[in-house]
């Protein structure tokens, strides 16, 4: 039976959709709201704002591409759906930075795990930053809301046995484990989240929020990049935007220019502060871009008795917060524990060395099985972030040195990773660093760990969430934007992504993403009346 | 300052001048030989001297098809490379630059010879001297060759059988 592409049958139902990059001449729209960027918030801001009777207009960098385009084939995957063709990297090339470039954003390539934004971290933004209405109570509604309609719910099918691994490890060890809970209908367990659901199970923007808000008559203009805003006084009048073919592609000479009561940024933790650098926006407080977080992951790699085959089935169905919850918020760095899928391109670029080692490794593929540690960065106060810069062609990157606090961090959780994969049978363990190799025991593995130089592009590091850079704050000297994500210098400009948040969240940041951009877009909705 | 510090910057200062020179004596050609989309002849030549390195023990081991592997991998690579950020493709062009011009590629690369025609032994001894090196730079010159050689190879539905990967399911 043939799957069903929503996105072929809108197109063919009349969706107003454009391609910016194919354009031959400069294209001039006004609307009510401009929404730049598809992804978790803007998917959710889109669906809010038209529901509510709002013109909308829908700007994204990537390809409008869909279920049918998705074969589950990693070198078509990644140049076509993620940034810098799954490639992005921190300035000084030491952390390698997935992030979403398409339609549907982070959620249309993501592994569906979502939790509700820990109430630590919630607690942490009132007493440290000062918030005042984004409490666990102030959010409930939201995340509520959100899990009704992007179908979050526990997994209730067994994990596969990548992520087995580590529910057996923590048992034995006696730490605490959960299974994660998905944003999924229908899903076959196939394990290719990351390169587009095929199946349209996952509950993604591309398959949710964004048919919706088209189906009621928004517009979406696909392969645009907002180089700019145009701004007068302290209000947004229009954007400017070019047409790019694809990764790597420079822009072409043709505009696209929006004019608009209100202006919405949901272009992601690099995308949106880089918009505003670029627009010269005011910044009274020196905020923008600043203290960006990208919770720092380290990968320990094992091979298994049994075939792992963790390609197949749900890439991330267990966690484990032991190291998180038991660790101090102002005392040495926390990781949240999960599991990393195993797929041909993703194990070759990130086992370490190269020739005959690592075609050794390669070799055992099918019994190989890997733990992440996701560092819960932001919190402490050497923990500042990074910086988001700009090239010459305007061109952003992120300027982000791991600090000592956060090598210690590694290094404790490569332990902790060994530790676990050993208790759940593991033959050999390597920690993916440079200087690593695979040893037998844990005994072994904690003497190298102990010794293996903690530095950049030594460890490999790798984030997929990236956060902060227009952080909610009271006031603009704490902020760049306001609880509700208004600009508090610019009346007609909001943020709806994860930039907002003022530290990392401290687990995978969809859904905390869904319930702030859902609030956001109420008040915006009502202010607008 | 710590002598580490100190060193790295004058290697910065130095490093920048002599790019300046790499990238005047290195001007790229206009465009690189069909059906490379950023590689030019000379940079087809040195991937397809790194790949047998990067990859050995993993393409196959009859001769003809791994010399059409290579082939596959050095077209990959270059499809890869074109796909990066625009200021980061400069970059990677910056690092051939070094790599073609004889005095940078022996103080940069210790290499004597260029990679075509170095031995694998020699290659794989400037593989290991970037990843072990002080600086950053090389270490992420370094990772930076190998990735894109090993992402090239192991995309490509050719490796698959060798790492015991069936491709793939069937839906629909």
């Amino acid at each position: 039976m043939a799957v069903r592409d929503p996105i072929r049958e809108g197109l063919a139902a009349g969706w107003k959709v454009t391609d910016a990059a194919a354009l031959e001449r400069d294209l001039d729209l006004e609307t009510d709201v401009v929404v730049i960027g598809s992804g978790a918030g803007g998917g959710v801001t889109a669906e809010s704002l038209s529901a509510a009777g709002f013109d909308v207009v829908i700007v994204e960098e990537g390809p409008l591409a869909s279920s049918t385009d998705f074969r589950m084939r990693e070198r078509e995957a990644y140049p076509q759906l993620y940034q810098d063709s799954s490639a992005r990297q921190t300035l000084d090339k030491s952390i390698t930075i997935l992030q979403g470039r398409c339609v549907g954003g982070g959620t249309t390539v993501n592994w569906t795990s979502s939790f509700r934004t820990p109430a630590r971290t919630l607690a942490h933004w009132k007493d440290a930053v000062g918030l005042k209405r984004t409490g666990a109570q102030d959010l409930e509604p939201w995340f509520a809301r959100m899990e009704e309609r992007l179908a979050i719910a526990p997994w209730g099918v067994a994990p596969n046995e990548n992520n087995d691994v580590l529910r057996r490890g923590c048992a034995k060890l006696g730490y605490a484990h959960g299974a994660i809970a998905r944003n999924v209908k229908g899903c076959a367990n196939l394990g290719y989240c990351g390169m587009g659901c095929p199946i349209n199970a996952k509950q993604s923007m591309l398959v949710t929020t964004i048919p919706a808000a088209l189906s009621r008559g928004a517009r979406l203009v696909q392969r645009a990049r907002v180089l700019r805003l145009v701004i007068e006084g302290d209000r947004v009048v229009s954007c400017e935007a070019a047409g790019v073919a694809g990764n790597g592609a420079k822009p072409s000479d043709t505009r696209v220019r929006i004019r608009a009561r209100h202006f919405v940024l949901a272009a992601g933790g690099i995308g949106s502060p880089a918009i505003l650098i670029r627009s010269d926006a005011p910044d009274p407080g020196g905020l923008t871009g600043r203290r960006t977080f990208l919770h720092p992951t380290v990968i320990s790699s094992a091979v298994m008795p049994r075939r792992v085959d963790g390609h197949a089935g749900a890439p991330q169905s267990i966690y484990s917060d032991h190291f998180l919850d038991n660790a101090p918020l102002d005392g040495p760095a926390g990781f949240k524990l999960e599991s990393g899928p195993t797929h041909p391109v993703l194990v070759g670029i990130t086992l370490p060395g190269f020739g005959e080692d690592h075609a050794a490794w390669m070799k055992k593929f099918p019994h190989v099985q890997v733990v992440i540690a996701l560092l819960r960065d932001g919190f402490h106060r050497e923990s500042r972030g990074g910086r988001v810069t700009l090239a010459n062609d305007g061109t952003p990157s992120l300027d982000y040195a791991m600090p000592t606090y956060l090598w210690e961090g590694a290094r404790r959780a490569y332990v902790a990773m060994a530790e676990i994969q050993f208790a759940a049978g593991a033959q050999s363990v390597m920690p993916v660093h440079e200087g690593a190799k695979g040893y037998s025991n844990l005994k072994e593995a904690r003497e190298a760990i102990e010794a293996l130089p903690m530095r950049a592009l030594a460890a490999r590091v790798v984030s997929a969430h990236v956060m902060g850079g227009c952080a909610m704050g009271p006031d603009a000297r704490t902020g760049v934007v306001d609880e509700d994500g208004r600009h508090h210098q610019l009346r007609n400009l909001s943020v709806h992504d994860g930039s907002v948040f003022p530290t990392s969240v401290a687990a995978n940041p969809q859904l905390s993403i869904y319930a702030l951009a859902a609030r956001s877009s109420a008040a915006l909705a009502r202010s607008l009346r | 300052m710590p002598i580490a510090r100190r060193r790295f910057i004058q290697a910065g200062i130095a490093g920048a001048a002599l790019l300046t020179l790499a990238r005047w004596i290195d001007r790229p050609l206009a465009a690189g030989p069909a059906p490379y989309r950023f590689l030019d002849a000379r940079g087809v030549k040195s991937v397809g001297a790194l790949v047998p390195v990067v990859l050995a023990g993993a393409l196959p081991a009859d001769e003809a098809a791994q010399r059409a592997a290579v082939g596959e991998v050095v077209t990959a690579f270059d499809r890869a490379v074109a796909g990066l950020s625009v200021p980061v493709q400069q970059e990677i062009g910056e690092l051939f630059s070094f790599l073609h011009t004889p005095p940078l590629r022996v103080a940069f690369a210790g290499l004597w010879s260029p990679l075509e025609e170095s031995t694998p032994q020699q290659i794989v001894e400037f593989l290991v001297r970037w990843r072990d090196s002080p600086f950053d730079l090389q270490r992420a010159s370094y990772r930076a060759l190998t990735q894109l050689i090993q992402a090239a190879w192991y995309g490509n539905s050719l490796s698959w059988p060798s790492i015991g990967y069936a491709g793939p399911p069937a839906v629909g």
